[in-house]
């Protein structure tokens, strides 16, 4: 974690006073603000009331009589209450197998040594490359020959086995002295009973990095489920949002539009700003979603 | 590594040497049984869902049926002949390759000046940090719900600001001509802050000594930039590149939602067009040729710019 801490930190004295020019500088922050207005324009549309009319629609100046009306019917059109629960279950169903199947194998690759285990390994580095969104379409049959087109379980399968949270554990296991190992060993611990007992209390703050990442990136994901699930009451947030902002689009409803956008980034932006320092550190970890 | 040592075999001078190698190898196995348990559970859904599915993808890519009921058919490679025929796809590649260069070079580019100007931690740098970053969190669908908006004929934010100094107003995304550039924006405007944290990370591995010998040396600060920082920066870069372009492959929700793939197949990206083949033409043959060769191509890439990383690694 050591490139993490580093990050919250200031760059070398050197490297701080050369490359960062006031001009450089002053272009950053007013790109900064220009990243914001589509976000200010969500939170500006959603408080605005309809007598403000299309025109108006576009004002980044928040309107003087701000009104929830688009949040009510945001809420009452599009399913969010459900769309929030599937895209929950299938954030939570993904991540709490994730963490046995690369507690398993992370542990097996930090400290057991066997036949083939090169060759394993490079089985595990194909997932890495093979990104799960290309192989949607014999994902689908695969997913739809186990009986599971059309169920949460399906959206969730294809992500239960994780070839980089097995790297991410691998580490965290490596990093742990074998003394501490070595003790349970004597005191008659099973292989379990030192995996929970020593290597998942002291590895806390990898399985919160990976649980970021993956909860972040299956939280967005669109066209997978876009594909997996028909019927409407299994839909997640995003597919969810994708129907509502189509029928809403058609009615020229962007205050409604903008409300719904809101409601469904709302929970992550939220967690966001709480836990600043270690979203940022877990994607630098990652490099991979 | 006291755990799973095999422990020394007796080895009995007289047993003939099969058995030996027969005994050993069993041995070995059971010293590594552990081990493979421990790894099943990952094994079996990476079997079916990565070798698996690319198993499938290659036969797939080598069958036909000719309406979803009909029996299959092995037509070889003629689902890659169709698929290579066909101007939808052809002109998909095309707008991918538009679409990859335009999104990775502005991007990496901002993220680079970013991660300059913001080396430095302290509360408004941070805050700056954020802003950029909050793009990066929320779905590609809900970037795309608010950038309808921005790029809306006449009423949008774009026309509204800046529509009053340009003479003829574009339809952003309904004039073939610019719907892919306008797409465009939305990656940019999304990875931009995703990049900059590896950059910023590289940033770290800048010794100060070195810059501080350049500097008493007499080197200017765009020289110590030139011959100092960005090359050390090079691994970041390479890494941030194969991101950037697997993200140019795989981002295409937007298309989803803004565009489906027109006006006139402009915005028609090569993951679309898989989609489009298989969800609505019901044609897994084609629609695995397809996933096949993008495979292919990203593979041939990324170990290209690997090498080509490589081999600059020992140039000047």
């Amino acid at each position: 974690m050591k490139l993490i801490d580093a990050l919250w930190k200031d760059a070398p004295l050197a490297t701080r006073r050369e490359i960062t020019p006031k001009l450089g500088f002053l272009l950053t922050a007013l790109l900064a603000l220009v990243w914001l207005i589509p976000f200010l324009w969500m939170g500006v549309a959603t408080l605005r009331p309809a007598s403000d009319g299309i025109n108006l629609m576009a004002e980044l100046m928040p309107s003087l009589k701000p009104t929830l009306d688009n949040i009510r019917d945001a809420w009452e059109i599009g399913d969010f209450p459900r769309y929030f629960l599937n895209t929950t279950i299938i954030c939570t169903g993904i991540l709490l197998v994730q963490f046995v199947t690369i507690t398993l194998a992370g542990f097996a690759f930090a400290r057991l040594d066997f036949a083939g285990k090169t060759l394993i390994f490079y089985l595990f580095l194909m997932q890495l490359m093979l990104v799960p969104v290309l192989l949607i379409v014999p994902n689908l049959r695969i997913v739809a020959q186990f009986g599971l087109y059309d169920t949460l379980a399906g959206v969730m399968m294809p992500f239960f086995a994780s070839a980089f949270g097995t790297f991410l554990m691998r580490q965290a296991f490596e990093a742990i002295p074998t003394e501490l190992e070595d003790a349970a060993l004597i005191d008659g611990a099973s292989l379990f009973q030192r995996i929970r007992h020593i290597y998942v209390p002291l590895s806390l703050p990898s399985f919160s990095a990976f649980a970021i990442i993956s909860v972040t990136s299956h939280w967005n994901d669109f066209l997978w489920p876009l594909m997996v699930i028909n019927s409407p009451d299994k839909r997640p947030l995003t597919v969810g949002l994708s129907v509502f902002t189509a029928t809403a689009e058609g009615t020229q409803a962007w205050g409604t539009i903008a409300a719904g956008t809101l409601m469904v980034i709302a929970p992550l932006l939220i967690t966001f700003l709480i836990f600043q320092k270690r979203f940022i550190s877990s994607f630098v970890t990652s490099g991979i979603k | 590594m006291s755990l799973a040592e095999p422990a020394a075999l007796p080895v009995a001078a007289s047993a003939p040497p099969r058995l030996n190698v027969l005994k050993r190898f069993s041995h070995r196995f059971k010293a590594s049984l552990p081990a493979y348990l421990l790894l099943l559970p990952s094994l079996v859904f990476l079997a079916l869902f990565t070798y698996g599915a690319m198993g499938r993808v290659i036969i797939d890519a080598l069958y036909q049926r000719a309406t979803p009921k009909a029996p299959v058919r092995f037509v070889g490679l003629e689902n890659i002949h169709a698929v290579l025929a066909d101007p939808a796809f052809t002109g998909a590649v095309v707008n991918n390759l538009i679409y990859a260069i335009g999104t990775a070079v502005p991007s990496i580019a901002l993220a680079l000046l970013f991660a300059l100007a913001l080396a430095r931690t302290n509360a408004v740098t941070s805050a700056l940090r954020a802003a950029l970053f909050l793009p990066v969190l929320i779905p590609m669908v809900a970037a795309s719900a608010l950038f309808l908006f921005i790029f809306l004929p006449n009423v949008g934010l774009l026309d509204y600001y800046i529509g009053r100094l340009l003479p003829v107003l574009p339809n952003w995304l309904g004039d073939p001509d610019i719907a892919l550039y306008a797409i465009m924006v939305i990656t940019i405007w999304k990875n931009a802050g995703y990049y900059m944290l590896f950059f910023l990370a590289g940033l770290q591995s800048v010794s100060e000594d070195v810059m501080e010998a350049a500097h008493l040396d007499g080197a200017g600060p765009w020289q110590r930039f030139r011959h100092i920082t960005l090359p050390e920066l090079k691994p970041t870069f390479l890494f941030v590149i194969v991101i950037a372009t697997l993200n140019a492959v795989t981002q295409v929700d937007h298309v989803f939602v803004m565009t489906k793939g027109g006006p006139s197949n402009a915005t028609n990206l090569v993951l679309f067009y898989v989609y489009q083949q298989a969800v609505e033409h019901y044609d897994v043959g084609k629609a695995s040729a397809a996933t096949l060769l993008t495979l292919a191509a990203l593979m041939g890439l990324t170990a290209l710019s690997f090498r080509t990383m490589a081999n600059r690694e020992g140039g000047p």
